[in-house]
């Protein structure tokens, strides 16, 4: 056998083999890039998102560990963790503050009032460009924010209890 | 089946075009042509291999929206694109940036092409005759070489 | 009952193919008649079973039977018939069984005309394109039924996408598979070969017909899929290089490379171990790209079932077929020692530069569209969309084009370089005035003016090629008498390359010179664009048969005289709730005029995009004519003819 004659096997084996570490990975194709991972959080200063409480702005994340979560009340996977969130501050000990995504405030405030409000803080981002500066691409979007302000962990989707237990919890603990 | 219509209704469910003549048009002619290109030089992040420009997602009008204010503002194509890039990375643009970890990428249809080229050539001239068939002689070469040149 | 027996006609192709594909592989081996003589009848049986078995799925479409689950899932009692049909391989399970379909009536083909072939080598021909079979069938038996039943049965079909109902769409499919799958035969021919560890110029004259027959079907359904594009999307736009439309193209590459070092196997008896490896790789990016749209590893406006599940199997099934037919090629191709000799100017020369960038233009693509995926792997996330495949692969075209024109004036063997220009300074000559006359006179992107150079030089090069042949100017009045005379494999390769030609012209000024307007107008206003004045005269109402819609009309003037009348719509479906846009183009020789109507706006205006877009046509035309050379290529007798055996010598013929 000649080098050059096995040459096509070879590289057939390597994209074969590649193909497989992706159905491994189980990558994502639909995942948008974390561009703003180990960055500091952008700067940003919004108004409450639901009647009479209190806003959401940049420098309320430094100096602690928070979770950040982005949502809208026309969002149907927003609606399915939406329990889970209502949990999550106890159950993790980290604030968890919510930043509403190209929605209205009746809505909200019409969302919450049935279902209850899972955030200590909520933000108004009505035209959605605070969402941008983080890089979301949609919602749900959630973020872990560390005790410098740098955003260290994103999860696009709705939150369930297989990402809470084996993702954001392991994390949060080495955060503290 | 579903996955397939669910995918081309995401590309096809908003009102028939993408740039939408709805949409605030830069008033400097130039500016608003300048835009465009760079439109399409950014990816749809909700579309599958569409620019913002091809794309009626809400997501897309947003950001062709930003597109414009940046170009408004005064910042130059490489200043919007690297907006773009500091919230979503070197994925937003459509055309690969030159780096490292895309050299090899860029760099291979000329590797390629001198590889096999080397690779054509050398068997070009390995060439043997097969076994048996007997050399020609210098005399003969070249009367063989009058004859061939004599083809139309 | 219908829908059991095709399940169950499926199942005993299965059981067919699986003889079909040992028995007379073992029979060819030992030298037994008996077993070799197995596989033509298995071929004829399987293509039976398979029949018999798409008919019963087309069957329950046409009488909507929801108790199907493919039915239920893609089909609807309001679709019009021809759409109920087409649907039956509009979806992963039934495109599944349109592949086993094609492949067993290829399969049945070789054992009908392939009369010619030696028994042995025709049994392990079908016995391999069966075995492919068995792959196929037991995917769909085991991950992806199409009789998979349904209880309770729903009242009617989620089917009724719109989109899909659609004539160039629903055609579009059929016709690739019939690209796609054909070329398992040439692949099938070449594991023939490599097992008897013999390759002849036999060989490339057998292939070569069903090769062309494939590429024929694959350039055809490419463009049928592009052209579909254009007039559906709403805004001209026709090739996107994703995944997809790349997964189709790479096979359509590596075959017109196939195509052509064919050509120099039968006539010249060399490079005969790089045309058994192209045969191998352009059947393997055809099941890749079978691989790319149902495994969801990459994103695509196409992708069928994104199931990873199903990915799994594929891509255990492509190392199997593709990784053991390379290996068979790493361990055999020694033994395929070439017997033709040529010079470092020849046309072998010429076509091993036309194989050389086609191989490097089909990896640059492949490279290029699973870059992303082994990027992220390693925790980078780039995109590699149309921006860079629009200069690397022009660029690579731009070195093939010249060639295009040269090769056929070179001889074989040993080729006359300066008597090949000689003949082809007319076609250089033309090429840089064109060139030059569009860089000063016309506005446009540089890349213009090379792009129209290249058209010239090859309209003319091949046109002097062909009048050389006739020795129209050396020999006029005999000329007509030798063009008639001409073998139809001449006028295939002229006409071949002459719709590539005006591909170029098509491509070049379109891209170039298409005109945009978007604008806001109301009824009685018009926008100009491209030289054209289009007059919004109305805007109304109108109602199909199952949607309603906003129709706009447009008189399109031209220096005050009136072109052509459009009527653009935007259409609302009711079931499923959708709006797609119905544009409106007018074809004129010249280019199209294009035009769609958008949303109203609040002060009763209405949204509107007009264009110019001229020669796009072209790029649809020089395809047909790609197509038409194809056809008549494949019409020479001398293709269907045997390999020639050696005229026996008459011994002692009386010198009278």
């Amino acid at each position: 056998m000649k080098p050059q004659h096995a040459l096509p096997l070879a590289v057939f084996l390597l994209i074969a083999a590649a193909f497989g570490v992706a159905f491994y990975m189980e990558l994502d194709p639909q995942a948008t890039p974390f561009a703003i991972e180990g960055k500091p959080v952008p700067a940003f200063d919004l108004p409450p998102a639901v009647e009479g409480g209190e806003g959401l702005s940049a420098a309320d994340l430094q100096g602690k560990v928070a979770i950040v979560n982005f949502f809208a009340s026309w969002c149907a996977p927003c609606r399915v963790e939406h329990p889970m969130l209502m949990t999550l501050e106890k159950r993790t000990g980290v604030p968890v503050y919510g930043i509403a995504w190209k929605d209205r405030k009746a809505a909200i405030d019409g969302w919450f009032a049935a279902d209850g409000n899972p955030f200590s803080r909520t933000g108004f981002d009505g035209d959605g460009r605070v969402g941008i500066d983080w890089g979301i691409s949609g919602v749900p979007e959630t973020f872990v924010v560390d005790r410098a302000g740098k955003v260290v962990w994103r999860y696009q989707g709705d939150l369930n209890e297989a990402v809470v237990a084996k993702g954001l919890e392991p994390l949060l603990r080495t955060l503290k | 089946m579903r996955v397939l219509a669910i995918l081309l209704a995401l590309l096809w469910t908003a009102p028939a075009f993408a740039v939408g003549a709805d949409e605030t048009m830069l008033p400097d002619a130039a500016q608003e042509q300048r835009a465009r290109g760079l439109m399409h030089d950014l990816r749809c992040l909700v579309c599958q291999n569409q620019s913002i420009t091809d794309s009626n997602a809400d997501l897309a009008r947003d950001l062709r929206g930003i597109v414009r204010e940046r170009v408004a503002a005064g910042d130059s194509d490489a200043q919007v694109r690297q907006y773009m890039v500091d919230r979503y990375g070197d994925w937003i643009l459509m055309k690969p940036p030159f780096n490292p970890r895309t050299a090899l990428l860029w760099l291979a249809p000329l590797l390629l092409l001198v590889a096999g080229g080397f690779g054509a050539w050398a068997f070009v001239r390995r060439q043997r005759p097969a076994p048996g068939t007997p050399a020609l002689d210098e005399s003969e070469k070249a009367r063989l070489r009058a004859l061939l040149d004599e083809e139309p | 009952m219908i829908v059991e027996t095709g399940h169950f006609a499926l199942i005993l192709a299965l059981l067919v193919a699986l003889v079909q594909g040992t028995v007379p592989l073992v029979g060819a081996r030992r030298g037994d008649a008996g077993l070799i003589a197995v596989a033509r009848p298995a071929a004829f049986l399987q293509l039976a079973l398979v029949a018999v078995s798409f008919a019963a799925l087309t069957w329950a479409y046409v009488v909507s039977d929801f108790s199907v689950v493919n039915v239920a899932t893609n089909s609807h009692t309001d679709k019009p018939m021809l759409y109920k049909v087409t649907g039956v391989w509009g979806n992963h399970e039934g495109s599944i069984l349109l592949w086993i379909l094609i492949l067993a009536l290829f399969g049945a083909g070789v054992a009908a005309f392939g009369k010619n072939l030696p028994a042995p080598f025709r049994a392990r021909v079908l016995a391999v394109q069966s075995l492919i079979a068995v792959g196929f069938l037991a995917f769909s038996l085991f991950t992806s039924n199409p009789f998979a039943r349904l209880d309770p049965v729903p009242l009617n079909g989620a089917g009724l996408n719109p989109l899909l109902q659609d004539p160039g769409l629903a055609f579009h499919p059929p016709m690739l598979y019939l690209g796609y799958v054909g070329f398992s035969i040439a692949f099938s021919f070449a594991i023939a070969a490599l097992i008897e560890g013999r390759v002849d110029p036999a060989w490339a004259r057998w292939v070569r017909p069903w090769t062309l027959a494939a590429w024929m079907f694959l350039t055809a359904g490419i463009v049928l899929g592009s052209w579909w594009a254009y007039y559906e999307l709403g805004w001209g736009g026709w090739w996107f290089w994703d995944p997809v439309e790349n997964a189709s193209f790479m096979p359509w590459l590596a075959g017109t490379a196939l195509l052509h070092s064919a050509i120099v196997v039968e006539k010249r008896d060399t490079l005969k171990s790089w045309t058994i490896l192209l045969a191998i790789l352009t059947f393997s990016l055809s099941l890749l790209g079978t691989f790319l749209v149902r495994s969801g590893v990459l994103t695509s406006v196409h992708s069928f079932a994104s199931d990873p599940a199903r990915g799994v199997f594929i891509l255990g099934f492509l190392v199997v077929v593709v990784g053991g037919s390379l290996a068979l090629y790493a361990v055999r191709a020694p033994s395929m020692r070439p017997t033709g000799m040529f010079a470092p100017v020849s046309r072998e020369t010429s076509l091993i530069v036309n194989n050389l960038v086609l191989a490097v233009a089909t990896f640059v693509i492949l490279f290029g569209t699973l870059y992303p995926l082994f990027a992220k792997e390693m925790g980078y996330q780039v995109s590699v969309a149309a921006p860079f495949f629009n200069i690397v692969f022009p660029a690579l075209m731009a070195l093939l084009v010249p060639f295009m024109g040269l090769g056929p004036l070179l001889a074989w063997k040993r080729g006359n370089l300066r008597e090949a220009l000689r003949r082809l300074r007319p076609a250089l000559v033309l090429a840089v005035l064109a060139g030059l006359a569009v860089a000063f006179a016309a506005e446009g992107p540089f890349w213009a003016s090379i792009g129209v150079g290249y058209g010239v030089w090859l309209t003319v090069a091949v046109l002097s090629e062909l009048a050389g042949r006739i020795a129209l100017f050396r020999a006029p009045r005999q000329a007509l008498r030798r063009a008639a005379g001409l073998p139809r494999g001449a006028w295939g390769m002229t006409l071949a390359h002459l719709g590539i030609a005006v591909m170029i012209f098509g491509i070049t000024v379109s891209s170039a010179w298409q005109r945009e307007e978007i604008t806001v107008i109301e009824p009685g206003d018009s926008v100009m664009v491209g030289g054209y004045r289009f007059v919004l005269d109305a805007v109304g109402p109108v109602r199909g048969p199952n949607y309603a819609a906003v129709r706009g009309t447009f008189s399109v003037y031209r220096d005050g005289r009136f072109v052509a009348r459009l009527t653009p719509e935007t259409r609302r479906f009711a079931d499923p709730p959708q709006e797609t846009t119905e544009a409106a183009i007018a074809p004129l020789f010249t280019g199209d005029l294009y035009a769609v109507i958008g949303q109203a706006q609040d002060d009763g205006r209405w949204g509107v995009r007009v264009y110019h877009k001229p020669l796009i046509s072209w790029i649809w035309a020089g395809a047909l004519v790609m197509v038409l050379g194809g056809a008549i290529s494949l019409s020479d007798r001398r293709l269907r003819v045997g390999a020639p055996r050696a005229a026996r010598v008459p011994a002692g013929v009386p010198a009278e």
